[in-house]
Protein backbone atom coordinates (compact mmCIF):
# COMPACT_ATOMS: atom_id res chain seq x y z
CA UNK A 1 0.00 0.00 0.00
CA UNK A 2 2.94 2.71 -1.19
CA UNK A 3 -0.23 4.93 -1.07
CA UNK A 4 -1.07 4.45 2.15
CA UNK A 5 -4.42 6.01 2.12
CA UNK A 6 -7.35 3.15 2.68
CA UNK A 7 -9.42 5.66 3.35
CA UNK A 8 -9.43 7.88 0.55
CA UNK A 9 -11.40 8.59 -2.52
CA UNK A 10 -11.88 5.81 -5.04
CA UNK A 11 -12.46 7.09 -8.60
CA UNK A 12 -13.81 4.01 -10.62
CA UNK A 13 -13.60 4.50 -14.30
CA UNK A 14 -16.36 2.18 -15.99
CA UNK A 15 -19.54 1.03 -14.35
CA UNK A 16 -19.55 -2.81 -15.19
CA UNK A 17 -19.33 -6.18 -13.58
CA UNK A 18 -15.76 -5.32 -12.03
CA UNK A 19 -16.90 -1.50 -10.78
CA UNK A 20 -20.08 -3.63 -8.75
CA UNK A 21 -18.07 -6.18 -7.89
CA UNK A 22 -15.00 -4.00 -6.32
CA UNK A 23 -17.79 -1.54 -4.81
CA UNK A 24 -19.77 -4.52 -2.90
CA UNK A 25 -16.33 -5.29 -1.46
CA UNK A 26 -14.70 -2.22 -0.63
CA UNK A 27 -17.63 -1.47 1.20
CA UNK A 28 -17.60 -3.71 3.38
CA UNK A 29 -14.18 -3.55 4.55
CA UNK A 30 -15.22 0.62 5.09
CA UNK A 31 -18.88 1.39 4.46
CA UNK A 32 -17.41 5.21 4.78
CA UNK A 33 -15.82 5.10 1.90
CA UNK A 34 -15.61 7.91 -0.46
CA UNK A 35 -16.44 6.21 -3.96
CA UNK A 36 -16.97 7.65 -7.91
CA UNK A 37 -18.23 5.52 -10.26
CA UNK A 38 -17.75 6.91 -13.51
CA UNK A 39 -19.70 5.12 -16.70
CA UNK A 40 -19.98 6.24 -19.90
CA UNK A 41 -23.56 4.27 -20.50
CA UNK A 42 -26.66 5.32 -18.94
CA UNK A 43 -26.93 2.43 -17.28
CA UNK A 44 -26.29 1.39 -13.80
CA UNK A 45 -23.97 -1.88 -14.13
CA UNK A 46 -25.40 -4.83 -15.69
CA UNK A 47 -24.81 -8.17 -16.84
CA UNK A 48 -23.40 -8.52 -20.11
CA UNK A 49 -23.93 -12.52 -20.93
CA UNK A 50 -27.54 -12.34 -21.52
CA UNK A 51 -27.13 -9.91 -24.44
CA UNK A 52 -26.33 -12.33 -27.01
CA UNK A 53 -28.91 -14.99 -25.38
CA UNK A 54 -31.88 -14.40 -23.32
CA UNK A 55 -31.96 -10.75 -24.93
CA UNK A 56 -32.09 -11.60 -28.45
CA UNK A 57 -35.07 -14.45 -27.89
CA UNK A 58 -36.86 -12.85 -24.81
CA UNK A 59 -36.12 -9.25 -25.34
CA UNK A 60 -33.71 -6.98 -23.53
CA UNK A 61 -34.89 -5.04 -20.57
CA UNK A 62 -32.78 -2.82 -18.85
CA UNK A 63 -34.09 -3.24 -15.53
CA UNK A 64 -33.86 -7.19 -15.17
CA UNK A 65 -30.44 -7.25 -16.37
CA UNK A 66 -29.37 -4.77 -13.28
CA UNK A 67 -26.46 -5.80 -10.88
CA UNK A 68 -27.83 -4.25 -8.23
CA UNK A 69 -30.67 -2.68 -7.65
CA UNK A 70 -30.33 1.70 -7.86
CA UNK A 71 -31.07 1.97 -4.46
CA UNK A 72 -27.82 -0.03 -3.58
CA UNK A 73 -25.97 2.70 -4.84
CA UNK A 74 -26.94 5.34 -2.33
CA UNK A 75 -24.06 7.04 -1.02
CA UNK A 76 -21.57 6.16 -4.31
CA UNK A 77 -21.38 9.15 -6.60
CA UNK A 78 -22.39 8.44 -9.68
CA UNK A 79 -21.38 9.83 -13.31
CA UNK A 80 -23.34 7.69 -15.82
CA UNK A 81 -23.63 8.78 -19.16
CA UNK A 82 -20.15 10.43 -18.39
CA UNK A 83 -16.76 9.77 -20.60
CA UNK A 84 -12.88 10.39 -19.21
CA UNK A 85 -10.89 12.11 -21.07
CA UNK A 86 -7.68 11.94 -19.87
CA UNK A 87 -6.33 10.82 -16.74
CA UNK A 88 -3.51 13.58 -14.83
CA UNK A 89 -1.04 11.41 -12.92
CA UNK A 90 0.64 14.04 -11.62
CA UNK A 91 -2.05 15.67 -9.66
CA UNK A 92 -4.50 12.77 -9.30
CA UNK A 93 -7.11 13.98 -11.24
CA UNK A 94 -9.41 12.18 -14.30
CA UNK A 95 -10.56 14.76 -17.04
CA UNK A 96 -14.29 14.11 -17.80
CA UNK A 97 -15.66 15.21 -21.44
CA UNK A 98 -17.36 18.18 -19.92
CA UNK A 99 -13.91 19.42 -18.59
CA UNK A 100 -14.57 19.04 -14.99
CA UNK A 101 -11.55 17.84 -13.25
CA UNK A 102 -12.30 14.93 -11.09
CA UNK A 103 -9.32 14.45 -7.97
CA UNK A 104 -8.76 11.08 -6.47
CA UNK A 105 -6.89 9.21 -4.36
CA UNK A 106 -6.55 6.22 -6.00
CA UNK A 107 -8.24 5.18 -9.59
CA UNK A 108 -9.64 1.89 -10.59
CA UNK A 109 -9.54 1.34 -14.40
CA UNK A 110 -12.33 -0.93 -15.28
CA UNK A 111 -12.69 0.08 -19.17
CA UNK A 112 -14.02 -3.42 -20.37
CA UNK A 113 -13.48 -4.23 -23.80
CA UNK A 114 -14.54 -3.00 -27.06
CA UNK A 115 -16.14 -5.57 -30.23
CA UNK A 116 -13.43 -5.62 -33.11
CA UNK A 117 -15.41 -3.85 -35.64
CA UNK A 118 -15.39 -4.92 -39.43
CA UNK A 119 -13.47 -2.21 -41.74
CA UNK A 120 -15.66 0.00 -43.24
CA UNK A 121 -14.09 -0.57 -46.71
CA UNK A 122 -15.58 -4.22 -46.11
CA UNK A 123 -18.59 -2.65 -45.50
CA UNK A 124 -18.41 -2.02 -42.06
CA UNK A 125 -20.50 0.24 -41.58
CA UNK A 126 -23.75 -0.26 -43.41
CA UNK A 127 -27.32 -0.12 -41.64
CA UNK A 128 -27.83 -3.59 -40.82
CA UNK A 129 -24.48 -4.86 -39.63
CA UNK A 130 -23.90 -4.96 -36.21
CA UNK A 131 -21.59 -5.76 -33.10
CA UNK A 132 -22.60 -6.86 -29.83
CA UNK A 133 -21.59 -5.61 -26.57
CA UNK A 134 -24.01 -3.02 -25.01
CA UNK A 135 -27.28 -3.14 -23.91
CA UNK A 136 -28.18 -0.59 -26.80
CA UNK A 137 -26.20 -3.24 -29.72
CA UNK A 138 -28.45 -6.02 -27.92
CA UNK A 139 -31.66 -3.89 -28.33
CA UNK A 140 -30.80 -2.52 -31.74
CA UNK A 141 -29.80 -6.63 -33.02
CA UNK A 142 -32.90 -7.81 -31.20
CA UNK A 143 -35.45 -5.17 -32.83
CA UNK A 144 -34.02 -6.99 -36.59
CA UNK A 145 -34.69 -10.78 -35.78
CA UNK A 146 -37.53 -10.84 -37.76
CA UNK A 147 -38.68 -14.59 -38.83
CA UNK A 148 -37.59 -15.31 -42.79
CA UNK A 149 -34.77 -12.41 -42.86
CA UNK A 150 -31.50 -14.23 -44.19
CA UNK A 151 -28.51 -13.62 -41.61
CA UNK A 152 -25.06 -13.94 -42.03
CA UNK A 153 -22.81 -14.45 -39.08
CA UNK A 154 -18.88 -13.32 -39.11
CA UNK A 155 -17.17 -15.26 -36.58
CA UNK A 156 -17.62 -18.55 -34.99
CA UNK A 157 -16.68 -17.93 -31.39
CA UNK A 158 -18.93 -17.92 -29.01
CA UNK A 159 -20.66 -14.57 -29.52
CA UNK A 160 -21.52 -15.84 -33.47
CA UNK A 161 -22.71 -19.13 -32.05
CA UNK A 162 -25.27 -17.67 -29.41
CA UNK A 163 -26.43 -14.81 -31.85
CA UNK A 164 -26.31 -17.99 -34.79
CA UNK A 165 -28.36 -19.84 -31.80
CA UNK A 166 -31.02 -16.63 -30.97
CA UNK A 167 -31.51 -16.05 -34.36
CA UNK A 168 -32.36 -19.13 -35.40
CA UNK A 169 -35.16 -20.03 -32.79
CA UNK A 170 -36.86 -16.33 -33.66
CA UNK A 171 -37.31 -18.03 -37.24
CA UNK A 172 -34.30 -16.59 -39.44
CA UNK A 173 -31.88 -18.33 -41.61
CA UNK A 174 -28.21 -18.07 -40.76
CA UNK A 175 -24.92 -18.46 -42.56
CA UNK A 176 -21.98 -18.05 -40.29
CA UNK A 177 -18.58 -17.91 -41.65
CA UNK A 178 -15.47 -18.72 -40.25
CA UNK A 179 -12.24 -17.60 -41.23
CA UNK A 180 -9.78 -20.37 -39.23
CA UNK A 181 -10.03 -23.76 -39.39
CA UNK A 182 -12.89 -24.18 -37.56
CA UNK A 183 -15.16 -22.74 -34.92
CA UNK A 184 -14.05 -21.98 -31.23
CA UNK A 185 -10.91 -22.30 -32.57
CA UNK A 186 -9.01 -19.98 -30.00
CA UNK A 187 -10.89 -20.88 -27.46
CA UNK A 188 -11.69 -25.06 -27.72
CA UNK A 189 -10.53 -28.17 -28.76
CA UNK A 190 -11.33 -29.66 -31.85
CA UNK A 191 -13.96 -32.20 -29.89
CA UNK A 192 -16.00 -29.62 -28.47
CA UNK A 193 -15.89 -27.44 -31.77
CA UNK A 194 -17.18 -30.44 -33.60
CA UNK A 195 -19.74 -31.04 -30.83
CA UNK A 196 -21.54 -27.34 -31.44
CA UNK A 197 -20.81 -27.45 -35.18
CA UNK A 198 -23.04 -30.41 -35.51
CA UNK A 199 -25.51 -29.10 -33.07
CA UNK A 200 -25.64 -25.77 -35.50
CA UNK A 201 -25.84 -27.66 -38.47
CA UNK A 202 -28.57 -29.83 -36.50
CA UNK A 203 -30.56 -26.68 -36.16
CA UNK A 204 -30.33 -25.70 -39.67
CA UNK A 205 -27.16 -23.09 -39.28
CA UNK A 206 -24.92 -23.55 -42.61
CA UNK A 207 -21.76 -23.18 -41.01
CA UNK A 208 -18.42 -22.39 -43.36
CA UNK A 209 -15.02 -23.35 -41.86
CA UNK A 210 -11.90 -22.11 -43.53
CA UNK A 211 -14.09 -19.11 -44.54
CA UNK A 212 -14.24 -15.29 -44.54
CA UNK A 213 -16.04 -12.48 -45.45
CA UNK A 214 -14.48 -10.22 -48.49
CA UNK A 215 -16.65 -7.75 -48.32
CA UNK A 216 -20.67 -6.67 -47.61
CA UNK A 217 -22.05 -4.47 -50.30
CA UNK A 218 -25.51 -2.29 -50.18
CA UNK A 219 -26.13 1.15 -50.87
CA UNK A 220 -27.33 2.66 -47.15
CA UNK A 221 -28.09 -0.73 -46.02
CA UNK A 222 -26.56 -4.32 -46.03
CA UNK A 223 -27.22 -6.21 -49.45
CA UNK A 224 -24.96 -8.86 -50.11
CA UNK A 225 -22.42 -10.84 -48.94
CA UNK A 226 -18.97 -11.59 -50.85
CA UNK A 227 -17.00 -14.27 -49.33
CA UNK A 228 -13.78 -15.64 -50.14
CA UNK A 229 -14.76 -18.42 -51.73
CA UNK A 230 -16.02 -16.24 -54.41
CA UNK A 231 -19.71 -17.05 -53.50
CA UNK A 232 -22.24 -14.43 -53.09
CA UNK A 233 -25.32 -14.34 -50.90
CA UNK A 234 -28.47 -11.96 -50.25
CA UNK A 235 -28.00 -10.83 -46.66
CA UNK A 236 -31.04 -8.78 -44.56
CA UNK A 237 -28.69 -8.66 -41.55
CA UNK A 238 -25.04 -9.23 -40.30
CA UNK A 239 -23.24 -9.78 -36.99
CA UNK A 240 -19.97 -9.45 -36.73
CA UNK A 241 -18.75 -11.34 -33.81
CA UNK A 242 -14.71 -11.27 -34.02
CA UNK A 243 -13.28 -10.81 -30.87
CA UNK A 244 -12.85 -8.23 -28.56
CA UNK A 245 -10.18 -4.98 -27.73
CA UNK A 246 -9.56 -3.99 -24.30
CA UNK A 247 -10.31 -0.57 -23.84
CA UNK A 248 -6.78 0.78 -22.71
CA UNK A 249 -6.40 3.46 -24.68
CA UNK A 250 -6.94 6.19 -21.97
CA UNK A 251 -4.32 4.30 -19.44
CA UNK A 252 -1.80 4.11 -22.42
CA UNK A 253 -2.03 8.02 -22.98
CA UNK A 254 -1.51 8.17 -19.41
CA UNK A 255 1.29 6.68 -19.71
CA UNK A 256 0.59 3.35 -18.40
CA UNK A 257 1.79 -0.09 -19.94
CA UNK A 258 -0.38 -1.94 -21.94
CA UNK A 259 0.30 -4.75 -23.98
CA UNK A 260 -3.05 -6.41 -24.99
CA UNK A 261 -5.11 -4.94 -21.97
CA UNK A 262 -3.86 -2.50 -19.07
CA UNK A 263 -0.53 -4.18 -17.70
CA UNK A 264 -1.30 -5.25 -13.91
CA UNK A 265 0.41 -7.38 -11.54
CA UNK A 266 -1.36 -9.92 -8.88
CA UNK A 267 -2.90 -7.25 -7.18
CA UNK A 268 -4.44 -5.49 -9.92
CA UNK A 269 -1.57 -2.68 -9.51
CA UNK A 270 -0.58 -0.64 -12.61
CA UNK A 271 2.79 0.95 -12.74
CA UNK A 272 1.50 3.45 -10.78
CA UNK A 273 0.69 2.59 -7.42
CA UNK A 274 -1.77 4.77 -7.30
CA UNK A 275 -3.90 3.45 -10.43
CA UNK A 276 -5.55 0.06 -10.67
CA UNK A 277 -7.06 -2.01 -13.07
CA UNK A 278 -9.37 -4.59 -13.11
CA UNK A 279 -12.34 -6.93 -15.93
CA UNK A 280 -12.01 -7.67 -19.11
CA UNK A 281 -9.61 -4.24 -19.66
CA UNK A 282 -6.92 -5.64 -17.60
CA UNK A 283 -3.97 -7.84 -18.48
CA UNK A 284 -2.84 -10.03 -15.52
CA UNK A 285 0.17 -12.53 -14.57
CA UNK A 286 -1.43 -15.92 -14.92
CA UNK A 287 0.49 -19.21 -14.80
CA UNK A 288 3.69 -17.21 -15.73
CA UNK A 289 2.21 -15.37 -18.51
CA UNK A 290 0.23 -12.19 -19.07
CA UNK A 291 -3.31 -13.10 -20.01
CA UNK A 292 -6.58 -11.30 -20.64
CA UNK A 293 -10.10 -12.83 -20.08
CA UNK A 294 -13.39 -11.23 -20.86
CA UNK A 295 -15.72 -12.87 -18.57
CA UNK A 296 -17.69 -12.67 -15.27
CA UNK A 297 -15.65 -14.46 -13.27
CA UNK A 298 -12.89 -12.17 -14.02
CA UNK A 299 -14.61 -8.98 -13.37
CA UNK A 300 -16.47 -10.43 -10.30
CA UNK A 301 -13.01 -11.51 -8.87
CA UNK A 302 -10.53 -9.15 -9.84
CA UNK A 303 -13.17 -6.66 -8.99
CA UNK A 304 -12.47 -8.05 -5.54
CA UNK A 305 -8.87 -8.34 -5.77
CA UNK A 306 -8.52 -4.38 -6.20
CA UNK A 307 -10.72 -3.49 -3.42
CA UNK A 308 -8.61 -5.49 -1.37
CA UNK A 309 -5.77 -3.64 -2.35
CA UNK A 310 -7.21 -0.20 -2.21
CA UNK A 311 -8.29 -1.26 0.96
CA UNK A 312 -4.31 -2.17 2.42
CA UNK A 313 -5.62 -5.38 2.38
CA UNK A 314 -3.77 -7.03 -0.72
CA UNK A 315 -4.21 -10.97 -2.04
CA UNK A 316 -2.91 -12.23 -4.75
CA UNK A 317 -5.21 -12.91 -7.06
CA UNK A 318 -4.81 -16.89 -8.48
CA UNK A 319 -8.00 -17.46 -10.37
CA UNK A 320 -9.50 -21.07 -11.68
CA UNK A 321 -11.22 -19.33 -14.66
CA UNK A 322 -15.09 -20.25 -15.39
CA UNK A 323 -17.29 -19.47 -18.62
CA UNK A 324 -20.74 -20.73 -19.96
CA UNK A 325 -22.12 -20.44 -23.40
CA UNK A 326 -26.16 -21.66 -23.49
CA UNK A 327 -26.49 -22.28 -27.29
CA UNK A 328 -30.47 -23.90 -28.20
CA UNK A 329 -30.96 -25.75 -24.88
CA UNK A 330 -27.23 -26.99 -24.45
CA UNK A 331 -25.36 -25.62 -21.66
CA UNK A 332 -21.73 -25.12 -22.16
CA UNK A 333 -19.93 -24.83 -18.68
CA UNK A 334 -15.87 -24.17 -19.11
CA UNK A 335 -13.16 -24.30 -16.34
CA UNK A 336 -9.69 -23.55 -16.71
CA UNK A 337 -8.00 -22.77 -19.50
CA UNK A 338 -6.84 -25.70 -21.92
CA UNK A 339 -4.63 -23.19 -24.71
CA UNK A 340 -1.27 -25.20 -24.10
CA UNK A 341 -2.97 -28.90 -24.01
CA UNK A 342 -1.23 -31.83 -25.49
CA UNK A 343 -3.86 -34.23 -25.14
CA UNK A 344 -7.71 -35.05 -24.15
CA UNK A 345 -9.89 -37.07 -22.69
CA UNK A 346 -13.86 -37.58 -22.89
CA UNK A 347 -15.77 -38.62 -20.65
CA UNK A 348 -18.84 -39.99 -21.06
CA UNK A 349 -21.53 -38.07 -18.62
CA UNK A 350 -24.22 -40.19 -16.44
CA UNK A 351 -26.91 -39.00 -18.18
CA UNK A 352 -28.18 -38.84 -22.30
CA UNK A 353 -26.61 -35.87 -23.58
CA UNK A 354 -24.08 -35.22 -21.14
CA UNK A 355 -20.87 -35.76 -21.41
CA UNK A 356 -17.52 -33.28 -20.81
CA UNK A 357 -13.52 -32.90 -22.82
CA UNK A 358 -11.18 -32.56 -20.25
CA UNK A 359 -7.63 -30.84 -21.89
CA UNK A 360 -4.28 -32.18 -20.32
CA UNK A 361 -0.51 -31.32 -20.55
CA UNK A 362 1.51 -34.41 -19.76
CA UNK A 363 0.09 -35.15 -16.43
CA UNK A 364 -1.27 -32.21 -15.78
CA UNK A 365 -5.06 -30.97 -15.63
CA UNK A 366 -5.93 -27.25 -17.74
CA UNK A 367 -9.28 -27.27 -18.22
CA UNK A 368 -12.78 -29.15 -18.45
CA UNK A 369 -15.50 -28.42 -21.78
CA UNK A 370 -19.31 -29.71 -19.39
CA UNK A 371 -21.74 -29.99 -21.89
CA UNK A 372 -25.17 -30.41 -20.24
CA UNK A 373 -22.78 -32.00 -17.80
CA UNK A 374 -22.60 -30.04 -14.38
CA UNK A 375 -21.47 -32.95 -12.45
CA UNK A 376 -18.52 -33.04 -14.41
CA UNK A 377 -18.02 -29.19 -14.59
CA UNK A 378 -18.34 -29.06 -10.72
CA UNK A 379 -16.06 -31.88 -10.00
CA UNK A 380 -13.20 -30.41 -12.64
CA UNK A 381 -13.12 -27.32 -10.92
CA UNK A 382 -12.89 -28.36 -7.50
CA UNK A 383 -9.93 -30.60 -8.99
CA UNK A 384 -8.37 -27.55 -10.25
CA UNK A 385 -8.74 -25.47 -8.04
CA UNK A 386 -7.24 -28.49 -5.41
CA UNK A 387 -4.58 -28.56 -8.21
CA UNK A 388 -4.72 -32.30 -8.29
CA UNK A 389 -4.23 -34.53 -11.74
CA UNK A 390 -6.75 -37.22 -12.03
CA UNK A 391 -5.38 -39.93 -13.81
CA UNK A 392 -6.89 -39.57 -17.60
CA UNK A 393 -7.94 -43.28 -17.65
CA UNK A 394 -10.12 -42.81 -14.33
CA UNK A 395 -11.46 -39.82 -16.50
CA UNK A 396 -12.58 -41.34 -19.32
CA UNK A 397 -14.26 -44.53 -17.21
CA UNK A 398 -17.69 -42.77 -16.19
CA UNK A 399 -18.04 -45.26 -13.72
CA UNK A 400 -15.38 -43.91 -11.29
CA UNK A 401 -16.35 -41.28 -9.08
CA UNK A 402 -13.68 -38.36 -9.74
CA UNK A 403 -15.32 -36.77 -6.94
CA UNK A 404 -13.26 -39.79 -4.80
CA UNK A 405 -9.74 -38.22 -5.43
CA UNK A 406 -11.16 -34.81 -3.95
CA UNK A 407 -9.38 -34.03 -0.21
CA UNK A 408 -11.89 -34.67 2.44
CA UNK A 409 -13.83 -31.35 2.80
CA UNK A 410 -13.05 -29.44 5.87
CA UNK B 1 -44.92 -9.45 -0.94
CA UNK B 2 -43.61 -12.15 0.87
CA UNK B 3 -41.23 -11.85 3.52
CA UNK B 4 -37.71 -13.59 2.84
CA UNK B 5 -35.07 -13.77 5.73
CA UNK B 6 -31.81 -14.84 5.38
CA UNK B 7 -29.88 -16.23 8.41
CA UNK B 8 -25.85 -16.21 7.73
CA UNK B 9 -23.23 -18.31 9.55
CA UNK B 10 -22.67 -15.69 12.21
CA UNK B 11 -26.53 -15.32 13.27
CA UNK B 12 -26.66 -12.36 11.12
CA UNK B 13 -30.58 -11.85 9.65
CA UNK B 14 -31.40 -9.79 6.69
CA UNK B 15 -35.15 -10.03 5.87
CA UNK B 16 -37.08 -8.27 2.13
CA UNK B 17 -40.33 -8.29 0.86
CA UNK B 18 -39.88 -9.84 -2.36
CA UNK B 19 -41.71 -8.69 -5.57
CA UNK B 20 -43.60 -12.12 -6.68
CA UNK B 21 -41.75 -13.68 -9.56
CA UNK B 22 -38.56 -12.48 -8.12
CA UNK B 23 -35.69 -15.62 -8.02
CA UNK B 24 -34.34 -15.16 -4.85
CA UNK B 25 -31.03 -15.25 -5.74
CA UNK B 26 -31.57 -11.80 -7.21
CA UNK B 27 -33.09 -10.80 -3.98
CA UNK B 28 -30.50 -11.91 -2.13
CA UNK B 29 -28.19 -9.74 -4.04
CA UNK B 30 -30.39 -6.46 -3.69
CA UNK B 31 -30.84 -6.88 -0.32
CA UNK B 32 -27.14 -7.17 0.15
CA UNK B 33 -26.99 -10.46 1.87
CA UNK B 34 -23.55 -11.82 2.21
CA UNK B 35 -22.15 -14.59 0.93
CA UNK B 36 -24.95 -15.18 -2.02
CA UNK B 37 -22.74 -13.16 -5.35
CA UNK B 38 -25.31 -15.13 -8.42
CA UNK B 39 -22.38 -13.93 -10.56
CA UNK B 40 -23.41 -15.66 -13.47
CA UNK B 41 -26.86 -14.27 -12.98
CA UNK B 42 -29.00 -17.55 -12.86
CA UNK B 43 -27.57 -19.29 -15.13
CA UNK B 44 -26.73 -22.77 -13.17
CA UNK B 45 -22.72 -21.48 -13.95
CA UNK B 46 -21.14 -20.79 -11.25
CA UNK B 47 -23.02 -22.19 -7.85
CA UNK B 48 -22.02 -19.00 -5.85
CA UNK B 49 -25.96 -18.64 -4.30
CA UNK B 50 -26.62 -21.73 -2.22
CA UNK B 51 -28.94 -21.71 0.38
CA UNK B 52 -30.36 -24.26 2.90
CA UNK B 53 -34.00 -24.19 3.39
CA UNK B 54 -35.85 -25.72 6.61
CA UNK B 55 -36.71 -29.24 6.82
CA UNK B 56 -40.24 -28.20 7.19
CA UNK B 57 -40.08 -26.34 3.49
CA UNK B 58 -38.75 -28.68 1.48
CA UNK B 59 -42.20 -29.60 -0.02
CA UNK B 60 -43.20 -26.26 -1.13
CA UNK B 61 -40.42 -24.98 -2.24
CA UNK B 62 -40.22 -28.35 -4.56
CA UNK B 63 -37.36 -30.25 -6.02
CA UNK B 64 -33.96 -29.20 -7.54
CA UNK B 65 -34.17 -30.00 -11.41
CA UNK B 66 -31.68 -31.93 -13.01
CA UNK B 67 -28.84 -29.52 -13.65
CA UNK B 68 -29.11 -27.94 -10.07
CA UNK B 69 -29.05 -31.26 -8.61
CA UNK B 70 -25.57 -31.93 -10.19
CA UNK B 71 -24.24 -28.45 -8.96
CA UNK B 72 -25.57 -28.82 -5.91
CA UNK B 73 -24.06 -31.91 -5.25
CA UNK B 74 -19.99 -30.20 -5.98
CA UNK B 75 -21.19 -26.94 -4.24
CA UNK B 76 -18.56 -25.19 -2.12
CA UNK B 77 -19.74 -25.40 1.79
CA UNK B 78 -21.56 -29.04 2.11
CA UNK B 79 -24.90 -29.83 0.46
CA UNK B 80 -27.55 -30.59 3.14
CA UNK B 81 -30.50 -32.20 1.82
CA UNK B 82 -32.52 -28.97 2.21
CA UNK B 83 -29.70 -27.60 -0.30
CA UNK B 84 -31.00 -25.38 -2.88
CA UNK B 85 -29.07 -23.20 -5.30
CA UNK B 86 -31.41 -19.91 -4.95
CA UNK B 87 -31.36 -18.72 -8.30
CA UNK B 88 -33.97 -21.43 -9.23
CA UNK B 89 -36.57 -20.79 -6.15
CA UNK B 90 -39.27 -18.27 -7.03
CA UNK B 91 -40.75 -15.50 -4.75
CA UNK B 92 -44.51 -16.74 -4.69
CA UNK B 93 -46.90 -15.57 -1.76
CA UNK B 94 -46.83 -18.98 0.12
CA UNK B 95 -43.13 -18.45 0.49
CA UNK B 96 -43.67 -15.58 3.42
CA UNK B 97 -42.01 -16.23 6.57
CA UNK B 98 -39.17 -18.70 4.70
CA UNK B 99 -35.72 -18.22 6.50
CA UNK B 100 -32.64 -19.43 4.30
CA UNK B 101 -29.68 -20.46 6.09
CA UNK B 102 -26.69 -18.87 4.06
CA UNK B 103 -23.60 -21.58 4.64
CA UNK B 104 -20.03 -20.21 4.64
CA UNK B 105 -19.22 -20.50 1.33
CA UNK B 106 -16.00 -19.59 -0.93
CA UNK B 107 -16.43 -17.71 -4.07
Amino acid sequence: MSGGHASGRVVIVGAGQAAASCIAALREADATRPIVLIGEEMSLPYQRPPLSKSCLTEGAAADGLLIRPASWYDGVDLRLGCRVEEISRRDGRVVLGTGERLAYDQLLLCTGSRARRLAGEAGGDLDGVHSLRSLADAARLQGELLPGRRMLVVGGGYIGLEVAAAARSRGLSVLLVEAGPRVLGRVACAATAEHFRNLHSARGVEIRESTSLHRLTGTDRVRRAILSDGSEHEVDVVVVGIGGLANDGLAARAGLETANGIVVDAHCRTGDPDVLAAGDCASFPLDGRHVRLESVQNACDQGEIAAATLSGKPRAYAPVPWFWSDQYETKLQIVGIGEGHDSIVVRPGKRDGAKSIWYFRGDDLLAVDAINDPASYMVGRRLLTAGLRPDRRDVANVAFPLASILPPRG
Amino acid sequence: MPLITWRGADGTEIGAQVVPGTNLMKAAVAAGVPGIHGDCGGALACATCHVVAPGDWADRLGRPGVMEDEMLDMVEGERTPTSRLSCQIIAEDDLDGLVLAVPEAAR
